[in-house]
């Protein structure tokens, strides 16, 4: 499998990414070398092994659903680029 | 001999015999950091006016009397992709620039429980991602051995700054090897515990089946008392593991009689530097020496473990990073009309080139069509090279090797090519994937350059591979050289 433009160009909105034509011909070559290594776990036969998400022996970890004090808003939005009556403001999303 | 010289325990009788004040430790912290610093780079964000007043209320503190805890007064320097309150985070992205958290990483209050003194925030690679600490969108940190030459990454900052004797001791961040190759290519003692040992809770997450905290430290006590500090189980990290935290302390006998070392044929092979390799032949020996044995064994699968690590790490680090859309804190774009332009602008301008490239690489290998062929292939080669790992242990105590392959090299020398600078991380990145833990200690030197020992043991046997590297230790004298700025 080799990537193309189109495929980097595709790729990038998926990833909400802009790129000028020189990052998207940078990225097109550096990604098909990174590919082009890793189609080397095709020589490994995968057949019936379960795949590893992570190495701990967990799944679903429950709590109780208990109501518990979150951030106070102030502290919420003192990291907010933009606010309006104690809310993040944003642009339109829709015209 | 200068404080930093010391070991924290005698630090600690020192200020408990009032020998010294934590207001002494901090200016002499400050000191060296006006003195070095300009040079090394280590930090991003210093907080001399905070540390100051910590100190002072710690002085008042120990005034009072009463025994104090082993990390009371030190200061300390911390990753800056751990969040701190009321301390500028930026994962050294001008993405978080202008970001100030509103509450600590868990393991950032149990340091401030323990009365450490923060005293800045450490330089680092993009989000962790490098092996170099040349994407750190501010500016590079430099090796204090060799100013010219990178100090690994990606925890390079917090390496440094121990190595330089600027911070006591520090915390990193280790996915694929971002503890222990600076550890190595620094000269000190860097631990990455068990996946699952220690909170990531306020960890910025880059890829979170492998993201682990540890300590960077001068030598292997520290390093054990540290880990004592912040290992636990923390109902805030789900995939915090429920174990019972042994006292590492009382595991440093010095007493390696019979243990069993496994030593990886592929660790000692092609692409591994000459001298690298007989530097960590003559540790073998040192412990040798002291009744242990050891046998060449092989991981056959090392050889898949960088394609693995690319792709399932980039595939969840473009999940986790989505979150950085210019919308609740970070810096937004002012160039957007609409919200989906709010998004693509702000991450663009925000991102560095190392950051993008993983983005898409793993949304790439997340995408409709390619899932199977490449991250749930990962994941299978993931299973296999966990086994290489649990079938050696079925006969051995450890595993050691060499950390890194190579001593650091030059500033610029891998930048135009992702593919080599991603091999520097060939040895650690199984360990991570294998989920167990590893320290890397200093054991020599190559053309004045550090060279570490990777000691790998069993999931959740911190206690012995700091057995190994104490026992180690105390028969070499690597770890008390100190790099001349």
């Amino acid at each position: 499998m080799s990537i193309t433009d189109k495929d980097v160009q595709h790729v990038a909105k998926l990833a909400r990414l802009n790129l000028t034509p020189e990052e998207e011909q940078m990225f097109t070559g550096q990604l098909n070398a990174i590919l082009q290594y890793a189609e080397k776990l095709n020589e490994l036969d995968t057949e019936g092994v379960e795949p590893t998400t992570h190495v701990l022996h967990l799944s679903n970890v429950m709590r109780e659903d208990e109501v518990r004090a979150s951030l106070p808003i102030e502290k919420v939005l003192l990291n907010a680029p933009d606010e309006e009556d104690d809310q993040i403001k944003v642009p339109a999303v829709l015209e | 001999m200068s404080l930093f010289d010391y070991k924290l325990s005698e630090i600690h009788n020192k200020l408990q015999n009032k020998e010294l004040s934590v207001t002494d430790l901090v200016d002499q912290a400050f000191t060296r950091i006006s003195e070095r610093e300009d040079r090394v780079k280590a930090f991003i964000t210093l907080d001399e006016e905070g540390a100051r007043a910590s100190a002072k209320t710690l002085d008042d503190k120990l005034a009072a009397g009463g025994t104090r805890g082993l990390l009371f007064g030190l200061p300390v320097g911390i990753k800056d992709n751990i969040v701190t309150e009321g301390l500028r985070t930026t994962c050294a992205s001008q993405f978080l620039s202008n970001f100030t958290p509103v509450y600590d990483a868990t393991v950032v209050g149990k340091l401030r429980a323990a009365d450490t003194v923060t005293i800045g925030k450490l330089n680092m690679d993009e989000f962790a991602m490098g092996g170099s600490n040349e994407n750190s969108s501010f500016y590079p940190v430099r090796n204090p051995w060799d100013l010219d030459r990178v100090p690994g990454g990606s925890s390079g900052g917090s390496a440094a700054a121990v190595a330089a004797g600027e911070a006591y001791f520090a915390l990193g961040s280790d996915t694929g090897g971002s503890i222990r190759q600076p550890a190595s290519y620094c000269g000190v003692v860097g631990l990455k515990p068990t996946y699952g040992l220690v909170s990531r809770f306020g960890l910025v997450a880059f890829a979170s089946s492998l993201d682990q905290i540890g300590p960077l430290t001068k030598n292997v006590e520290d390093s054990a008392y540290v880990l004592q500090a912040i290992a636990g189980y923390d109902p805030m990290d789900s995939t915090s593991a429920k174990v019972d935290v042994p006292d590492y302390l009382s595991a440093l006998s010095g007493d390696v009689s019979g243990l069993r070392i496994a030593v990886p044929k592929e660790y000692l092979g092609e692409g591994v530097d000459a001298q690298v390799k007989e530097t960590v032949l003559n540790a073998l020996k040192v412990l040798e020496a002291q009744g242990a044995t050891w046998d060449e064994v092989s991981l056959p699968h090392t050889e898949y473990a960088v394609a693995t690590y690319y792709l399932l790490a980039s595939s969840e680090a473009s999940s986790n990073l989505a979150r950085f859309d210019g919308v609740r804190y970070g810096v937004r774009s002012d160039n957007a009309g609409s919200l989906i332009d709010l998004y693509h602008e702000s991450r663009s301008q925000g991102f560095g080139d190392e950051v993008k490239r993983r983005i898409m690489l793993g949304t790439y290998a997340l995408s409709s069509g390619y899932y199977d062929a490449y991250y749930l292939k990962a994941q299978k080669a993931r299973t296999l090279i966990k086994q290489d790992f649990d079938k050696v242990f079925e006969q051995y105590d450890v595993i050691i090797g060499p950390t890194a392959p190579t001593t650091a090299f030059k500033l610029g020398a891998q930048v135009d090519d992702p593919l080599t600078m991603y091999l520097n991380d060939i040895l650690t990145i199984p360990v991570s994937l294998a989920g167990v833990p590893a320290v890397s200690v200093p054991c020599g030197f190559a053309d004045g350059l550090p060279v570490g020992m990777q000691i790998i043991g069993k999931a959740f046997d911190e206690s012995t591979v700091l057995r190994v590297a104490h026992a180690y230790e105390q028969n070499t004298e690597h770890h008390k050289r100190r790099p001349e700025l």
